[in-house]
């Protein structure tokens, strides 16, 4: 049995606002000509493709968000002077390593994220997540102490997730 | 233009040069396949960063409004990077690529495979 669908004119508000402010700085103008144009685009898209939409938990916590983004934004900087110090030194120090994080965040959006964040930030790559979705692979350019990372990892990138996802 | 937009720009430029050309480096010296995913994931995205903040002040100093798409090809920078990356990895175990002999737990790459517990 399948229920009536509702019509709402904007299926996916956050899409909207996103697309509206993507197209504006993709023409790097706010005439009002782009301004109509970008609202029947943040209206149109949503309209013909929230059918394909698969429910994600959303940001439940702005201001958690905006810290964590922050926050990122100033680990990927550290870790850039890191892995530059890494690629000049010799490599023969190197001791790369694969490990396997067990996850405590569900659903794709919020994993996502964690293993994206995981390969912008501390000298390492994320390569894969296994079935159950409940461990995360990633490759270490150069590992120190195997539960010191996990534990950072952990601490400082997936409970903030937890909180923000509230999962 | 004046002097300190020049130098600003200039440091910027430089700054980000430097980091992408580490990042080359990276991808040109490290041993194996997985060792050199890290230099473009990491070193290339704040040497990008760098380089569209020069763009972004002086285009904004030179055509005299704000100039913003920089931005945008920042944040499509960090969402596609890491996907690329993981992508590779992801392929590369899947292949059975070398891996360097030094590399601890090494075994793991077959549970990862298989995509099971390890």
């Amino acid at each position: 049995m399948t229920t009536k669908p509702s019509f709402h004119l904007l299926p996916m508000p956050m899409h909207s606002v996103i697309l509206f402010i993507a197209w504006l700085l993709l023409n790097n103008t706010v005439a009002p000509g782009h301004l109509v144009l970008g609202a029947f685009l943040a209206i149109a898209i949503p309209l013909l493709t929230s059918g394909m939409q698969d429910p994600q938990p959303g940001f439940r916590k702005p201001i958690a968000t905006i810290r964590y983004v922050l926050m990122v934004i100033f680990d990927i900087i550290v870790a850039n002077f890191e892995v530059a110090v890494l690629v000049i030194g010799p490599a023969k120090k190197l001791q790369p390593a694969f490990v396997a994080i067990p996850l405590d965040i569900e659903h794709e959006l919020p994993i996502t994220i964690l293993a994206s964040t995981v390969s912008l930030t501390p000298g390492t790559v994320s390569a894969e997540i296994s079935e159950d979705k409940k461990w995360l692979y990633v490759h270490v350019l150069n590992l120190t102490n195997e539960e010191e990372l996990i534990a950072l990892i952990k601490h400082r990138y997936e409970r903030p997730l937890k909180e923000i996802f509230k999962c | 233009m004046e002097f300190w937009i020049e130098l600003v720009v200039s440091v910027f430029l430089v700054v980000g040069a430097v980091f992408v050309l580490i990042g080359s480096l990276g991808l040109a010296k490290l041993p194996d396949f997985y060792t050199r995913l890290h230099g473009p994931t990491k070193a290339t995205t704040l040497g990008m960063g760098c380089l569209l903040a020069a763009s972004v002040i002086l285009v904004t100093y030179q055509q005299g409004y704000l100039s913003l798409h920089e931005l945008l090809i920042t944040l499509f920078l960090l969402i596609t990077a890491p996907v690329t990356a993981h992508m590779l990895a992801k392929t590369a175990m899947h292949h059975n690529l070398e891996i360097l002999d030094k590399t601890s737990n090494k075994a793991l790459t077959k549970r990862a495979r298989d995509r099971i517990n390890p």
